[in-house]
């Protein structure tokens, strides 16, 4: 295998960050080579240099042996390197050819070769195994679908080097696999693939070689097949991991959230949830396991508010919310960390304080009036920044310069603030580092303590067997079954999760 | 200015006079400075105009409209209203024209949120209906009645905006448009409704989740859109020409968008952008007087300073990052098929 591309003592700084202090990494023709590092470590920094679309304050840039000036995508582009980035940059309204094509130059003057294209994008699909459909519209496919128009679309303008940023963040299991496949394709045909993940056993599954990121510095290069997850822990974070986390068992208290019979459809006008009941109290956190896309968005979305219900009852402690708006929701005491934190979840435009407020900026303190009272907002701002720990250099830092993890704690400040007593929580932990993933476990066990009922939807097994109390598994709209958590047989969730019922109900 | 010093070389014109009566004409004294500002109220207001909306993610095109139905209200209130004491009628004719305004501005509001209809179209289209329909009234039912002059009677004395510079045209409306770009600024970053609009514009659901209501902000941006637009028209009836006639506007509304985008939408840019678009169309009228400057070349140059102006965002990655997804609503509008989309995309 020769060296393919090689990035020496490169050094970003960002006003008030050290993002990457003096990184040295390679990578070989035909290797997948892991990248793995906590939130804020500066992997997608790392990447974004190589990409060109920022420059090293220092450091020099080796492709196959001769130092390279990446000033841009394009330039990156012509020497070979694709980039799919940790947030998708497709356009919903056109379809896969139009995307794959979009911002390229044309050579044959200003007709767009449509048919051509979309030829070509069918030939790199059987190529690399990468099913995909040229003509129909991004904005009706899925998620692991759009991630690979993203592949193709790299591959099309001649990528060697492809640079995946936590592909998987978003994807079911079965996504994963076959994603791995293609990259599995990929490197058989001698690419090379850098991988972001903080999921170990990922790491562990598909890479040769990893580079582990601390606070910025490369702290050691190993093949994959010589170290341990623990010891892959180890080195990111600097110390010991706990995978597992304590649930002191509790006693529940009164109901907070009640359904009945709930009804609702989806955007596309589809029945999404059908004749739904479920019940969470105090101190008790109920998991909602399920394969992605079968009601779990549209679930939260009535609860929150967001939602119409076309059947059925919501109530807050004795309090009909049904179809009422999402403010008066949160008012009454409901907290949210909804799915997309960049969608939904944050104004990544604007500063830091600016969306700590978000949801609190009409009240006192602050607000007095009409007007906003931004002392206040920077007082309580610092506060939560201190007590999340979000690493930031202020608080007047745009949202979308905070790394992916440091964008969920602020969203966890923000939600956890208002001692809620209600917390709906959505995939909490995607995206995160093994190290804020504890810490977000621990946070949400707090609040279960604190008193507070907890919805945690997610498709990670794993996080809801450890989390919850009881277990609610959601096919098609529909509760296949409720099950306690001491109770609960694997097996069993797996075939509830594939459209089995379960009779009894914890 | 190098390329539009070329353009007057090849022209066989002598550049160095013609950029000494550029800048002559501009600021050379005090009545070159008063006219600068006179130019620069308008723009101003425009400028405003376009930047509340865009807060808002909308892209309001009509300020040229909204000026029209500003000044038209503001006229009438002028005319019709007699013996009110200055301090109670010039307030009441500028309320008129911001209301003409605002109201204008409202209309475009109302059809997005309520059918979804892009406001690029119906600023644009509702431009049209203003223009025509202050042509018909001129030249029709609101004519004065002597002469054959299409413009209407002049305002009343009480409802002039009062000259505030002796020996120029500086009227008090200048005043009032740094007061509005006051108002602009403490507004959005001071006031919850502000607030709302900023987070609306930037990113929609995740005002709906926080508990806003698009709509609400959309309509809010759009009448001081409007208002804006419509106070650019009153302040110029009211201060300079003090009688409604047909196309009074040199397309004001338009140079707003562009003085806006200069000023990057920001209140000192704004002001700045407005009294450059100023100086550049009161010195290019001196050019044309006394070098035979033709007054397309100041839009050349008005033209070059926007293209360096997106060139300069262009050489920052964050703002080519900007553009690009400025770019992509356009495509977007238009592979809507025109529907548009823009500002409701989720
Ligand atoms: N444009 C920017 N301006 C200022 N700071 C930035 C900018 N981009 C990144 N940073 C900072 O640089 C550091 C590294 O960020 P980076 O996004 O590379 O982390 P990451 O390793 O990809 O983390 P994650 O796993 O959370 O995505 C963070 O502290 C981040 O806040
Ligand atoms: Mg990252």
């Amino acid at each position: 295998m020769s060296t393919v591309l090689e990035m020496k003592n490169i050094t970003k700084k960002f006003p008030g960050v050290l993002a990457n202090d003096n990184v040295c990494f390679s990578a070989d023709s035909g290797e997948v080579h892991a990248l793995l590092g906590e939130n804020g470590a500066g992997k997608t920094t790392l990447m974004n240099i190589l990409y060109g679309l920022y420059q090293p304050t220092s450091g020099e840039i080796y492709l196959k042996g001769r130092k390279v000036e990446i000033t841009s995508p394009k330039v990156a582009i012509e020497n070979g390197i694709g980039m799919v980035h940790q947030h998708f940059m497709l356009i919903p309204a056109l379809s896969v050819v139009e995307n794959v094509i979009l911002g390229m130059r044309q050579r044959r003057g200003a007709f767009l070769a449509i048919d051509e294209a979309a030829a070509k994008v069918k030939d790199l699909s059987a190529r690399y195994g990468l099913a995909v459909d040229p003509h129909r519209k991004v904005g009706d496919l899925s998620v692991g679908e759009r991630q690979r128009v993203e592949i193709v679309k790299a591959l099309y303008r001649g990528a060697d080097l492809l640079i995946l940023d936590e592909p998987t963040a978003v994807l079911t299991p079965q996504e994963t696999d076959e994603l791995f496949g293609v990259i599995r394709h990929l490197t058989a045909q001698g690419h090379t693939v850098i991988f972001i993940s903080h999921k170990l056993n990922e790491v562990k599954a598909i890479s040769d070689r990893v580079t582990v990121l601390r606070q910025g510095r490369a702290v050691t290069t190993v093949k994959t097949s010589r170290v341990s997850k623990e010891e892959l822990a180890r080195f990111m974070v600097g110390k010991e991991v706990l995978f597992d986390i304590e649930r002191e068992p509790l006693e529940p208290g009164a109901p907070v959230l009640r359904l009945d019979q709930i009804e609702a459809d989806n955007d596309l006008g589809l029945r999404a949830l059908k004749n739904v009941s479920l019940e969470i109290r105090q101190r008790e956190v109920l998991g909602i396991a399920g394969v992605d896309g079968n009601g779990q968005r549209e679930l939260v979305e009535v609860i929150c508010g967001l939602r119409k219900a076309s059947r059925g009852t919501v109530w807050l402690g004795d309090i009909d919310v049904t179809n009422a708006s999402p403010r008066r929701i949160t008012e009454l005491g409901t907290a949210h960390i909804p799915e997309d934190r960049q969608a939904r979840g944050l104004v990544l435009t604007m500063t830091l304080k600016e969306n700590l407020v978000l949801h609190d900026y009409y009240r006192p303190p602050f607000s007095r009036g009409h007007f906003l009272n931004w002392k206040e907002i920077r007082d309580h701002s610092r506060r939560l920044i201190r007590e999340f720990d979000v690493r930031t250099p202020h608080e007047d830092l745009l949202a979308k310069n905070l790394s992916g993890g440091n964008q969920q704690k602020l969203i966890l400040a923000r939600e956890l603030s208002s001692q809620p007593q209600l917390l709906v929580a959505m995939h909490p932990t995607r995206g995160l580092d093994v190290g804020a993933i504890e810490y977000v476990h621990r946070k949400i066990m707090e609040q279960r303590a604190r008193g507070a009922a907890v919805l945690l939807v997610s498709t990670d097994l794993d996080e809801i067997l450890s989390l919850s109390d009881r277990i609610a598994v959601i096919y098609e709209g529909e509760i296949m079954g409720i099950l306690a958590n001491h109770q609960v047989d694997i097996g069993e969730i797996g075939l509830m999760m594939a459209g089995v019922k379960k009779t009894a109900v914890a | 200015m190098a390329v539009g010093a070329a353009i007057i070389r090849f022209m066989g014109l002598d550049p160095v006079s013609a950029y000494r009566a550029l800048v002559l004409g501009s600021v050379g004294n005090l009545n070159a400075v008063g006219e600068t500002l006179v130019k620069a109220v308008p723009l101003m207001f425009t400028g405003l105009s376009f930047a509340f909306a865009f807060r808002c993610g909308l892209i309001n095109i009509g300020a040229e409209g909204q000026l029209y139905m500003g000044g038209l209200l503001s006229v009438c209130a002028g005319v019709f209203i007699k013996g009110l004491p200055a301090l109670i009628h010039l307030p009441l004719a500028l309320a008129a024209g911001f209301a003409g305004g605002g109201l204008w501005g409202l209309i475009s509001g109302w059809l997005k949120t309520r059918f979804g209809a892009s406001e690029i179209i119906t600023t644009v289209m509702l431009n049209y209906v203003a223009i025509y329909f202050v042509s018909y009234l001129v030249t029709g039912p609101l004519k004065a009645p002597p002469g054959n002059f299409p413009h209407t009677e002049p305002v009343a004395v009480t409802a002039e905006l009062p000259r505030i510079l002796a020996g120029t045209r500086l009227h008090l409306g200048f005043i009032f448009a740094l007061l509005a770009i006051c108002f602009y600024y403490v507004f959005l970053w001071h006031t919850r409704e502000g607030f709302e609009l900023r987070v609306v514009g930037q990113n929609t659901e995740a005002a709906k989740y926080a508990g806003m209501k698009p709509s609400s902000s959309i309509m809010t941006a759009m009448f001081l859109a409007g208002g804006m637009g419509g106070l650019a028209g009153a302040g110029e009836i009211l201060g300079v020409q003090h009688r409604l006639m047909q196309a009074f506007s040199p397309g004001y509304g338009f140079d707003g968008i562009a003085v806006a985008l200069l000023g990057l939408n920001t209140p000192l840019g704004i002001f700045l952008a407005a009294v450059l678009f100023g100086i550049l169309r009161s010195g290019g009228n001196m050019m044309q007087m006394m070098v035979e400057v033709p007054i397309a070349l100041i839009y050349i140059i008005q033209a070059l300073v926007i293209l360096f102006v997106v060139a300069q965002i262009m050489a920052k990655p964050s703002g080519r990052r900007r553009l690009r997804s400025f770019l992509r609503d356009f495509r977007l509008f238009e592979a809507s098929g025109g529907a548009g989309r823009i500002g409701s995309r989720g």
